[in-house]
């Protein structure tokens, strides 16, 4: 006859607190276990966030468009007509929210005292606007007015190493489609800032029409980048674009585009997992211990309660039930330290000191720590699965016990 | 029909070079509603032959059987069963769980046989009253005297009705008033209900209770004699 459940209760939680600093150390430790396995994947999770966040904006799109040898050439050579009706159709349809077309080639830019390697950008400034480019992100001087502004926009960083200053002139240098130099003067309209050091030393923005009109190639573009509703599943928009465009052309997602980003997010989980597993390893040798030394100090008691008729069964489910006790508390405390730390984290964490290390990863100096509901239950339902079964081991000790042998120690 | 049938029971104890016995070739046969007595110095096999009995303890030879079953060749589970319906236990030290009041010490074991809460809190409110505890329910073991927790431990063997109640010196720590009013319950369980006792003690006055006496020594029985009931 198994013991009722409310009874198994009230024994379990009063032997709790018959050592009652033990039991608080151990809570403590729970706690303590359960907080760090959520604020740190909560950490974990807002760097993995920012660095997508940071890879889409830098590509820019949750898709892009390029004629097929484009990646491997980035050249003029490989632009592409402007969007046709078909494609105009998907791309203002549902599941696009915004596109632009832009022309994307290596460059090299030229002050009076320095010159360097760029990516030269012409683009539709309203366009870049709507793919998440931030017109606060402008420290100096203006963005782009439009299409055929002849003003360019530089990185902060990129105006340093040349030496330059808003207002004075540059020379940008590229090649044409025959190969031929080609090459325009534009005066500084605007400086600005970018979470990563390298777009602000390696991205020039000029206007689209301009660019095109210096390289030659009419209304030719290198790339269309669009974004989706949802970042996380971009193949129908991927799929929709694919079934409008000719063959010579790549529609890749983000994910493809960005295979490092797309392989952070897939181990992620798998990290997230192993990160919990292992704090929960640390946790089980003191869960294990005070266990078994609850059992040690009733062994007594448990040979009593055999000899009154309780089943073996029965004395594993009473520790298994103090044990589920001893982790419900701990996670309950641990939860609310780990929420209470997040919430008044949520305009970010400064961490400028590593920015270099963070940069390197792709991720800001800023970290948003994210506390995803799904990451919260993953780490309770690790620390009670994992909790309870290591509390077998104690328990199978417990119910071992000959009654007679058990009710003579002293 | 014999309620307890002990044959040819065998148990030994390793001791260092020496083999100390605990039941040495023990046969008897108990009826049903019998009010028997153990006697016998420390060490005689006494509380030996009832734990072999309450199948708290194994058997190096020998079988025993309660109503017909072979309790020697119980399993764990119908073993913890067999002491739950059937068998109520008195121990030597009184054996009470700290963590419960002297009320819920008595309910366990109708809390595991799965009674009503309101038929156990009935039916150990009055055996704690008839055992002279009454007003002490809700003290822990702690807050009780040897005497007190005894009774408690005595109230909890009988408040289920067992058929079979084995007791090891089950008045060890009363007085000659609260011994006699033990004893009286006993016989009344006894003569009304059926009750089999069998009582382990050295107390003579206690003896004077029983039908029948076994004297014990050296894990033999060396008498078994019916007497004159008081």
């Amino acid at each position: 006859m198994a013991m009722p459940l409310n009874a198994l209760s009230v024994l379990a939680w009063r032997n709790l607190w018959r050592n009652y600093r033990r039991t608080l150390i151990m809570l403590l430790a729970i706690a303590l276990g359960a907080w760090a396995m959520i604020f740190m994947t909560a950490l974990l999770r807002g760097m993995v966030d920012d660095m997508v966040r940071q890879g889409i904006a830098a590509l820019p799109g949750h898709l892009q468009l390029h004629a097929a040898a484009y990646r491997d050439d980035p050249s003029v050579t490989h632009s592409f007509p402007a969007p046709d009706r078909a494609l105009l159709g998907v791309l203002g349809g549902e599941q696009a929210t915004a596109w632009t077309s832009r022309i994307k080639v290596p460059a090299m830019i030229s002050s009076e005292y320095e010159n360097r390697g760029v990516t030269l950008l012409g683009v539709d400034p309203g366009g870049e606007l709507a793919l998440g480019f931030k017109p606060e992100d402008i420290v100096e001087g203006r963005f782009l007015d439009a299409a055929d502004d002849p003003g360019v926009v530089i990185g902060r960083k990129l105006l340093q190493r040349l030496e330059t200053r808003l207002g004075k002139r540059v020379v940008l240098m590229s090649q044409d489609p025959d190969n031929a130099i080609a090459e325009g003067g534009f005066r500084i309209v605007g400086v600005f800032k970018a979470e990563l050091g390298s777009r602000e030393e390696g991205i020039v923005y000029a206007g689209r029409d301009v660019v095109q009109a210096m390289l030659g190639i009419g209304t030719g573009v290198s790339e269309i980048a669009v974004l989706g509703r949802d970042y996380q599943a971009p193949e129908p928009l991927v799929a929709a674009i694919r079934a409008v465009v000719p063959a010579d052309r790549e529609v890749l997602s983000w994910l493809e585009l960005d295979p490092y980003l797309a392989t952070m997010m897939r181990v992620m989980n798998g990290f997230v997992l192993v990160w919990m597993v292992v704090i929960f390893l640390a946790l089980s040798f003191g869960l294990v211990n005070t266990l078994m030394m609850a059992v040690f100090e009733r062994v007594r008691e448990i040979g009593l309660m055999r000899a009154l008729g309780m089943r073996p069964s029965a004395i594993v489910y009473q520790i298994l039930v103090e044990s589920a006790m001893l982790l419900a508390l701990g996670l309950l405390t641990g939860n609310l330290l780990a929420i209470a730390t997040v919430i008044p984290l949520k305009d970010g964490i400064d961490v400028s000191v590593v920015s270099q290390g963070m940069e390197m990863m792709g991720a800001s100096s800023v970290l948003y720590p994210v506390l995803l509901w799904p990451d919260l239950l993953l780490a309770n339902v690790v620390v009670i699965v994992l909790g309870m079964i290591t509390s077998l081991l104690p328990a199978w000790r417990a119910a071992q016990y000959r009654p007679v042998e058990a009710l003579s120690r002293t | 029909m014999s309620t307890i049938s002990c044959s040819d029971l065998c148990k030994y104890y390793q001791q260092g070079d020496a083999v100390i016995k605990g039941l040495d070739h023990v046969s008897l046969e108990i009826e049903q509603g019998s009010f028997i007595c153990l006697s016998g110095p420390s060490g005689s096999g006494k509380t030996t032959l009832l734990n072999a009995i309450g199948g708290l303890d194994s058997l190096d030879s020998g079988e025993i059987s309660i109503d017909g079953e072979r309790v020697d060749l119980l399993g764990k589970a119908a073993l913890a069963d067999l002491r739950l319906y059937r068998i109520g236990f008195v121990f030597q030290a009184y054996n009470l769980i700290p963590v419960l009041s002297a009320r819920e010490n008595v309910e366990f074991v109708m809390q595991v046989q799965g009674v009503s809460a309101a038929e156990r809190k009935n039916r150990s409110l009055r055996i704690l009253q008839e055992v002279g505890l009454e007003g002490m329910e809700d003290r822990r073991p702690a807050q009780l005297s040897g005497g007190q927790q005894q009774r408690v431990a005595v109230a909890r063997a009988i408040v289920s009705q067992p058929k079979l109640v084995l007791a090891d010196e089950p008045t060890a720590n009363l007085d000659s008033a609260s011994m006699e009013k033990l004893m009286e319950h006993f016989r009344e369980l006894n003569r009304v209900h059926k009750v089999t006792f069998l009582i382990a003690t050295h107390d003579q006055r206690v003896m004077a209770w029983a039908e029948r006496r076994i004297s014990m020594e050296d894990g033999r029985v060396t008498r078994d004699e019916l007497q004159q009931i008081r």
